[in-house]
């Protein structure tokens, strides 16, 4: 049988529970397709009827193939705006989907690593996603999905123009591959700047942690391929990887450089951010983000054991506003007392860390 | 003496220029400044520059092909530059004229290299073809030529035999 929103949020998920694959400089890897029914118009366009359609139709389909049958189905006018607001804390639905009228829904797998959302700016956005950096296994994913899809729906497609889309800028393949990067040594560097002038010129596109207009907080960015037309996935997700790879190793040198030049000013900055989430008693989500990002350098850096990693990873998405409303089960919190109960959680967990050692720096 | 440039996105003077290399050619945007802070040229955080040139592209003078309509969707050439997005797939043909320019700019190439619904595409050429044996049967039929009747019926028995449906047609 299918889930409810509950049972799927309290189910272990890819992106805070599997141990396998926790990774420095990398938090998550994700690709998201763009595909359209031919013979119906575009959401944005279509009317109410036309959009209801268009959800029964896919909404079918995904719920047959394989990976999807047992997962969570809803329409996003079932959600109550709580609801919605974890499921865009979780990267399972995008804001734009979260406002959407009739006819919108997503189709969610139990572990989260999938995601389709329907009647978004495109009949279909499927998503894959995985902890840490496997940008080609996330491929081969989503790529069986595409293709077990395509089974039952005839696509928009042209054979000179490929995927036909919404908006042209992502014709052809409808593909976005990107990285979740932390790269808190750049920033404090101060050579981000650099960086993204660097990776835009390659054709790609940096932005915040929650996409299009976001900041970043925490250090974290995202990097994905700005082009979709002229170029097979394999070879996006090839040139990505490359441009993924040296961002890891510049990130990398940075941090090298910081201890050589400044050896007192990492430990300082991560010891005091442990310092705060151990014993804060108010803590906004962008403090917290920053603080998180700073505890896991301190992982890669070697003052905490690794397998504290993915509990930071878990705590970036817990220690956002929805999550710390929905865990208090109430239903409105007043901005102060959700710091002070954003710090209880942080403290609690952070009880369970270890003390940080500071004698192995640099290892990671 | 050259008038001062002005913004891509509104008319006011350009006072941020900034050049790009997407895939061997050089875009130039040039911004106000309100408009380069409300696009976040000036956050380091990034900004897409696909997006600014599909606006700025779209900006200059009103198309000359004006009546042009899709017939699918009923969209314009209008709406399309209001809001970056088209109505329907069918709108890619409608507007080929003024998107061609645009794909340039926009991407790494013009013409698809990727993945190809094979299955979708098969699909379509089955119905395709087993919808034009049907109008040739029909047509048979009315015609009274019996002969040509029978061979387009067993060729459409055979065709859905081989596809799997059901053989009543």
């Amino acid at each position: 049988m299918s889930l409810t929103v509950d049972s799927l949020l309290s189910s272990p998920a890819e992106l805070t529970d599997n141990r396998s694959s926790n990774c420095a400089v990398v938090l998550m890897t994700r690709i998201r397709l763009a595909r359209n029914l031919a013979n119906h118009r575009f959401p944005g366009r279509a009317d109410d009827e036309e959009r209801r359609e268009i959800l029964a139709r896919c909404q079918a389909a995904v719920l047959k193939t394989r990976s999807m049958k047992r997962g969570l189905s809803v329409a996003v006018t079932e959600l109550d705006p709580l609801q919605r607001q974890v499921l865009v804390e979780r990267h399972l639905i995008s804001r734009e989907l979260s406002e959407a009228k009739s006819g919108a829904a997503a189709v969610i797998n139990k572990d989260q690593s999938v995601s389709v959302m329907i009647n978004e700016e495109d009949h279909l956005r499927i998503q894959v996603m995985r902890n840490g950096f496997q940008l080609k296994k996330a491929w081969t994913a989503i790529n069986t999905l595409d293709s077990a899809l395509e089974g039952e729906l005839d696509y928009a497609f042209s054979p000179e123009l490929g995927y036909l889309t919404a908006c042209p800028t992502n014709l052809g393949t409808g593909m976005r591959a990107s990285a979740m990067m932390h790269l808190p040594a750049l920033v404090i560097a101060g050579q981000m700047e650099k960086i993204v002038r660097a990776v835009n010129q390659l054709g790609m596109v940096v932005r915040g942690l929650f996409g299009e207009g976001s900041d970043a907080t925490g250090s974290i960015f995202q990097i994905s391929n700005q082009t979709t037309l002229g170029e097979s996935e394999k070879d996006i997700v090839k040139r990505l990887q490359s441009v993924l790879q040296s961002i890891i190793e510049h990130e990398l040198n940075a941090r090298d450089k910081l201890l050589e030049t400044a050896p007192a000013k990492l430990p300082d900055k991560i010891g005091r951010a442990y310092g705060i989430l151990r014993h804060g008693h108010l803590i906004s989500s962008s403090e917290a983000m920053n603080l998180l990002s700073l505890v896991r350098l301190g992982v890669d850096l070697g003052y905490f054991p690794d397998s504290h990693r993915l509990l930071i990873d878990r705590l970036f998405i817990e220690a956002q506003p929805g999550h710390i409303l929905i865990g208090s089960g109430r239903s409105k919190l007043e901005s102060d007392e959700r710091d002070c109960l954003r710090a209880s959680t942080l403290r609690t967990e952070f009880a369970k860390f270890s003390t940080p050692g500071y004698d192995s720096p640099g290892q990671n | 003496m050259a008038s001062p440039l002005k913004c891509d996105l509104c008319s006011n003077q350009a006072t941020v220029h900034l050049t790009q290399i997407v895939n061997h050619k050089v875009h130039k945007v040039d911004l106000c400044e309100s408009c380069a802070q409300a696009k976040g040229v000036t956050d380091p955080s990034g900004f897409s520059l696909a997006d600014l040139l599909l606006k700025a592209s779209l900006n200059p003078e009103p198309s000359r092909s004006t009546g042009l309509k899709c017939e699918q969707c009923g969209y314009t050439p209008d709406e399309f530059k209001r809001t970056g997005r088209f109505g329907c797939p069918q709108c890619y043909s409608t507007f080929s004229a003024v998107l061609e320019p645009m794909l340039n700019n926009m991407h790494k190439g013009t013409a698809h290299t990727g993945k190809i619904p094979e299955r979708a595409l098969e699909r379509k050429t089955l119905f395709d073809r087993l919808h034009k044996l049907q109008s040739d049967l029909q047509s048979a039929i009315d015609a009274e030529r019996y002969e040509d009747a029978a061979k387009y019926r067993d060729e459409i028995s055979q065709i859905r035999h081989a596809a799997g449906l059901t053989t009543t047609v």
